[in-house]
């Protein structure tokens, strides 16, 4: 099976989670224009990933006991990597991982909060599946491509943001900085282009900004919820006067308004900081590392030319990620391989390359944790370390382990599979190569890899040598520095 | 030292310093093993501690009237005297391990520790106090330039951070530290047995030494491979550690006692990094009891079998540890029974061979007072906290402090050295 052209394979590892056996298949002929319409365009496609949960010739998954991936956390990570591995729409799920980072919420503060089921349920509750509002990936995934400013305020009204940024002790008497600095911080403008009276202004704007609970609200009741709800005798009704621009005409000041109205506050600071350049450079910034470059500093042409199509497009992603797709930066060869892979990346990547039959995502929990990404559970409001940072020795040491785990699951099946090309050990290599796909090797790792092949003896190609010797291959290449490039 | 001289002395010594005075010839040679290097254990209290809770200035009214549900009652306090400028100070009810450290002399509370203009946000506060420079959040780490000092080439095990991520203050120009957050799964394995096996392991190796020209990126990621299958049996050795006494069932004790254990076995790190989180007490943090006073148990209680064990060891004179966060917090509580970002805070030092004590002032909290900043909201800085990083390189671990810390912050350090 022949690798895609590098563009094609760029994009995919870059704009999905790479390319399966299969995929390389169907994918084989496709322009890079037509790829980045299919993936940007993926509304014509069904997301009925989660139907397909339980086939055989799927990854499994595993739990403790029936599989409820609404209420329990650990089913919910199994379901969004099956999504990673097997959606038909992978950019949305990808995109789904950036915001999932970017509005970093974390479920072990979630169930202080409200107890284990509940806080499953405000990550993971596909609408419709049980009462109450939909779960924060949902969102994240309805809004993958869709409006930034709808969506910030969309996640301002998330219960599970409201609790992780203390909304629901944010009162007229006491007002509560947490979501007003982060917001600005974090969301949207980032650190020196906002001030700590702003930060005290936005705790006092998102004054009354809380939840309330079902009728007959217990933590355990699947059904049971929490939804937002604007508590108007909670508001701050006075001005508040911010150091940039509220308002078109260049107000700075949100009017006082009555308690009734107040929640328009919290509507004009969303959409000031939505529309904000700043929100538009820093988001072309945090989109030049996700899909063009960690290792290159943003070309400034490049966080101009984005944040301009993001404003003038009245803040829609879509565009701007079309923008980026095509543009000359994401397509320079220079930035193959120029990112290291997160490591729900590294993982959907290497169990689509290697194969997944009969692998159970249970499986890949704890590495994930090891590896520093526990999906849901951000260390921080700030999101993970990114970059070189997703890199130590014990990350490495858990990414290699898990390399091994897979392989050791697929090793029949690499066997069947490659046993027509064992007939000489640098066949057995360069049809792996065609599977596995690491940053290109330099000559010396290739001549460590072909020792390996030849340390157990001369190559016979027997069934004992080839089962024993891919599968130490395949190991070797999903656990090598230049496979966690992408 | 080979490796069968030192498990034999390492042997040896444990068997006997388990519960009885060891011969002085053996407490002699494990003294003259960690005559070598001097260990300094960093923990790291992430999310910005309440340090106003932790050392509590019990006699001023303002702690009550700005703190209602949240102070700590003065009849429970664990007093520890009074400063140089006459306040009565305790720590949380929690800490009765530390104070026992206090009351032997050997902990060290430095107050008011900070910087002018005190970032209020996690991340660049964090990095501040990395960088030890709080005009840049980015840039290698005091400790990282430490490392950057010793001659090469350096054991891969010099430095060893029991977090799975490298924080700032690690990093380096020239080190790589590897990150060991749980010694019990720092193996290698593979989906073959026997002589395929060890191959794998031995490509593996080969592998990540490729140096990778002209692709750094490469090069470092390759640099964590290598560190990795370098340092894997070492670390094995360390988890067969048998402590003196029985560590917290957490990830923190659990780490400290990793630490016990490759300080002991002679691994040859000088350099420990621990960290331990949930310090962003926004909400509901409790006064005594309460989410914070599980914080100040869970640090008390672990450091404080650290401390005694090293001691039990014969290695607490060559161990210090010193504490810190990223920045205290606001002193009026907040609406849900909590407390925001704010500035100063308190720094901790503690080890055989510290001079323990209360260092600096305790701020007067009545607004307008001018040990408070922020409109009297927070704590203003006393003691810089580069001057606590200088008297640990300058005193302990015997280097040059200036051009680690690109600065003289020697004056006014606490002599707890």
């Amino acid at each position: 099976m022949p690798r895609l052209n590098p563009e094609i394979d760029h994009l995919f590892r870059r704009a999905g989670f790479g390319v399966s056996a299969a995929e390389a298949t169907s994918f084989g002929d496709m322009s890079p224009a037509a790829a980045v319409d299919h993936l940007v365009n993926y509304e014509g496609r069904p997301d009925d990933v989660d139907a397909r949960i339980g086939r055989p010739d799927h990854a499994q998954v595993k739990s403790r006991d029936l599989f409820a991936p609404d209420i329990d956390i650990e089913d919910a990570r199994q379901r969004w990597l099956f999504r990673m591995i097997h959606s038909r729409r992978p950019l949305q799920e990808k995109m789904a991982m950036f915001w999932h980072n970017h509005f970093a919420t974390a479920y072990s503060k979630l169930i202080a909060d409200s107890g284990p089921v509940q806080a499953a349920k405000m990550f993971a509750h596909k609408p419709g599946v049980l009462r109450g509002p939909q779960g924060q990936l949902e969102l994240f995934r309805a809004y993958a491509l869709g409006n930034y400013r709808d969506l910030l305020l969309e996640i301002s009204q998330d219960p599970a943001m409201v609790i992780w940024l203390d909304g629901k002790t944010n009162t007229r008497a006491k007002p509560q900085e947490n979501f007003g600095r982060e917001i600005m911080e974090l969301f949207t403008v980032g650190v020196g282009h906002y001030t700590e009276s702003d930060v005290y202004a936005a705790a006092r704007v998102f004054t009354g900004w809380n939840l309330r609970k079902s009728t007959g609200y217990t933590r355990e009741d699947m059904n049971a919820y929490q939804e937002f709800v604007y508590n108007a005798d909670q508001h701050d009704i006075n001005a508040k006067t911010f150091s940039f621009p509220i308002y078109g005409n260049g107000t700075q000041t949100i009017p006082a308004r009555s308690e009734s109205a107040g929640m328009q506050d919290g509507i004009d600071l969303i959409t000031a900081l939505a529309l904000h350049p700043e929100t538009a450079r820093r988001l072309a910034r945090k989109f030049w590392n996700f899909f063009v470059s960690e290792i290159h500093a943003p070309d400034p042409a490049f966080v101009e030319s984005t944040a301009n199509v993001y404003l003038q497009s009245g803040t829609e992603i879509r565009p701007v990620v079309r923008h980026i797709l095509a543009s000359p930066w994401f397509n320079d060869p220079a930035m193959r391989f120029a990112r290291y892979s997160w490591p729900a990346e590294y993982v959907a990547r290497s169990i689509k390359e290697v194969g997944w039959q009969g692998f159970s995502l249970d499986q890949a929990r704890t590495p994930l944790a090891n590896m520093g990404m526990l999906l849901f559970e951000p260390p921080n409001v700030g999101g993970w370390p990114m970059a070189a940072n997703w890199f130590s020795t014990g990350t490495m040491l858990a990414r290699s382990n898990f390399a091994a785990t897979l392989v050791t699951s697929q090793k029949e099946s690499l066997a069947v599979a490659l046993e027509t090309n064992g007939g000489s050990a640098q066949l057995l290599l360069t049809t792996m190569l065609d599977r596995v796909t690491p940053a290109p090797l330099d000559s010396a790792p290739q001549q460590a890899l072909m020792s390996y092949l030849l340390a157990g003896g001369a190559w016979s190609g027997s069934a004992e040598q080839l089962s024993t010797r891919a599968a130490g291959l395949a190991r070797l290449l999903v656990s090598s520095a230049e496979y966690q490039l992408v | 030292m080979d490796i069968s001289r030192r498990l034999f002395i390492r042997n040896g010594v444990a068997t006997v310093t388990l519960g009885l005075a060891a011969p002085d010839f053996l407490t002699a040679i494990a003294g003259a093993q960690g005559m070598a290097s001097r260990r300094l254990v960093v923990i790291y209290l992430g999310g910005g501690n309440d340090s106003l809770n932790t050392l509590v200035s019990y006699q001023d009214p303002s702690y009550y009237s700005r703190r209602p549900s949240i102070a700590v009652p003065a009849g429970q306090v664990l007093q520890v005297g009074t400063d140089a400028a006459g306040h009565a100070l305790g720590l949380h009810p929690r800490m009765g391990g530390l104070q026992n450290i206090f009351n032997e002399g050997r902990l060290a509370l430095v107050q008011r520790a900070g910087y002018q203009n005190s970032s209020r946000s996690h991340f660049e506060a964090t990095d501040i106090y990395g960088t030890a420079n709080p005009q840049t959040s980015s840039g290698s780490g005091w400790l990282g330039r430490y490392l950057d000092t010793l001659p090469r080439p350096l054991d891969a095990l010099t430095a060893w951070n029991t977090s799975g991520e490298t924080p700032r203050a690690l990093l380096s120009g020239t080190t790589g530290v590897p990150a060991i957050p749980n010694a019990t799964t720092y193996t290698y394995a593979s989906p073959n047995r026997g002589p395929a096996a060890t191959q794998e392991r031995a490509a593996a190796q080969a592998m990540a030494s490729n140096l990778a020209a002209g692709r750094p990126h490469l090069s470092f990621v390759n640099s964590t491979s290598r560190g990795a299958i370098e340092t894997l049996d070492r670390v094995a050795q360390a988890t067969s550690y048998a402590p003196s006494v029985a560590y917290p069932n957490n990830g923190f004790g659990l780490a400290l006692r990793t630490v016990a254990g490759a300080i002991v076995l002679g691994v040859g790190s000088r350099v420990f990094w621990v960290q331990t989180g949930g310090y962003d007490t926004h909400s509901q943090q409790g006064a005594a009891g309460g989410a914070y006073g599980n914080l100040m148990g869970t640090l008390s209680d672990g450091v404080a079998a650290f401390y005694t064990d090293t001691r039990n060891q014969g290695v607490a004179n060559d161990t210090t540890v010193i504490v810190y966060s990223e920045f205290g917090r606001r002193i009026s509580e907040n609406g849900s029974g909590g407390t925001d970002h704010g500035a100063a805070g308190l720094m901790m030092v503690l080890g055989g061979m510290v001079r323990g004590g209360l260092y600096g002032t305790a701020a007067t909290l009545a607004p307008g007072h001018p040990s408070l900043e922020n409109n009297s909201g927070d704590i203003r800085f006393e003691t810089d906290f580069r001057s606590v990083y200088a008297r640990v390189l300058d005193q302990w671990l015997g280097v040059n402090s200036v051009p680690i810390l690109g600065g003289d912050f020697r004056a006014g350090a606490p002599a707890f050295f």
